[in-house]
């Protein structure tokens, strides 16, 4: 029971996949500019990344070493099909919010990342753990990162009016500028509790998941921001 | 004709350029635009890509997909359609061009899984464009992509040199930095349509 609480809570805040493991980053940025769309994000991210666990997990001893990496992509795809069809039937409004990142969520290397690193090592319920709290994490660093654009770009929060109306907002953080820069000083934030509550450990971060760790060969500033800790 | 042609082709270097507006291909923006070498090899195993996806993924759902009411297999069939073409160029590059197989061979692997590759392939059919204004927006995505981390590796190179705060060493300075970049971007809105608007 033990084991299972510790996989599931890893993905919520040790290891999280966008701000820890610097993973999934360009969904991150495109969809925030509004709060409700990064948690559409998220959950449709979670929904795909249990089920291809589930499913890659319970295939792991079929799939032949070789051919794993196009055998999964096909899983992953499956059920981003799967996602897509019900999304465009019943929150037709988030389908067009999300637009061409719903499709995309075949290639989040967060999704492909975790069934190379967990689901094809693991039992099923553990699988299934590590993508719900790993997706669960992700759906908190959208939102986090979605109300903050908001509430600064466009004064509301959820659609809610927060900011005084004549405080003008600053556009911006809803523009693609500010999606970098709230990224980069979210990230930075990390950092700095981290090194005040002094606890700051060898950053793992995902290059097996990365898909550019064959030629950074390890030089990314991920990498080289781990190594000066 | 040609003038909607290079519209769509400027368009989608300067206005909507798929890195620093779109936020398509973060990863290898982030993880290659290191050297400057690297940064062109990439980007130029990107066009390559882009192109030929492109031209293969259109027909394919215009010609097979879209007659048969199967077009919800779009992105199923495009990633495997991706991953296989990028297969086959890896091995016929080996045997019938090395030269370009030794510049480009490493930064092939990592394409399949780059979304701009599928994301131009998916978009140009949202668009409702037909094969030649394709390609022409796969080619220009992929020279906005060569740009953006041509732009951003020279910046990359100053970075190296500035002292940042402790904890914005490292990456997040490095988006900060992309913050900047995308917002000299900005300053392109509009001009596509003015500029073609008079033809």
């Amino acid at each position: 029971m033990r084991e299972k609480l510790k996989v599931f809570s890893n993905g919520l805040l040790k290891e999280n996949p966008s701000l820890r493991l610097v993973l999934g980053t360009c969904p991150t940025l495109a969809v925030t500019t509004l709060a409700v769309n990064g948690l559409g994000m998220g959950l449709a991210a979670t929904f795909v990344l249990v089920c291809s666990n589930i499913a890659i997990s319970a295939l792991r001893k079929v799939i032949p070493d070789k051919v794993r990496l196009p055998a999964y992509i096909t899983v992953i795809a499956t059920f981003v099909t799967v996602l897509q069809m019900l999304v465009k039937a019943f929150v037709p409004a988030l389908d067009s919010a999300l637009g061409i990142f719903l499709p995309l969520i075949v290639v989040n290397c967060i999704i492909l990342g975790r069934a190379e690193m967990f689901a094809s090592k693991h039992g099923i319920v553990l699988s299934a753990l590590d993508g719900l709290g790993m997706g669960l994490g992700f759906t908190g660093t959208l939102v986090v990162m979605g109300s903050i654009r908001e509430l600064l770009g466009a004064g509301t929060l959820f659609g809610v009016q927060i900011m005084p109306e004549a405080v003008d907002p600053m556009t911006f953080f809803i523009m693609p500028p500010g999606g970098f820069f709230v990224f980069g000083v979210l990230m930075a934030l990390v950092i700095w509790i981290e090194i005040k509550t002094d606890n700051r450990k060898q950053r793992s971060i995902g290059c097996e998941g990365c898909p550019s760790a064959a030629i950074c060969g390890g030089t990314c500033p991920e990498k080289a921001q781990g190594g000066e800790a | 004709m040609a003038a909607k042609l290079a519209m769509i082709f400027f368009s989608m270097i300067l206005v909507n350029n798929y890195v620093l507006v779109q936020f398509l291909g973060i990863c290898p923006f982030l993880g290659v635009s290191k050297k400057l070498d690297s940064a062109v090899g990439m980007s130029a195993a990107v066009i390559f890509v882009m192109a030929l996806a492109t031209s293969v993924t259109w027909p394919i759902y215009t010609f097979l997909l879209e007659p048969n009411g199967l077009a919800y297999l779009q992105t199923i069939v495009f990633i495997l359609v991706i991953a296989v073409l990028v297969q086959l160029v890896e091995i016929a590059m080996k045997k019938y061009m090395p030269p370009l197989y030794k510049a480009l061979g490493v930064y092939l692997p990592l394409i399949t899984t780059n979304c701009a590759v599928l994301g131009v392939t998916i978009s140009v059919l949202d668009e409702g464009y037909g094969f030649v204004e394709s390609l022409v927006c796969a080619v220009g995505a992929g020279v906005g992509f060569l740009v953006a981390m041509v732009l951003f590796s020279g910046v990359r190179k100053r970075l190296e040199d500035a002292q940042p705060p402790k904890c914005f060493e490292g990456l997040p300075i490095t988006l900060v930095a992309a913050s900047i970049t995308s917002l000299s971007f900005m300053g392109f809105g509009g001009i596509i349509e003015n500029i073609f608007a008079g033809h």
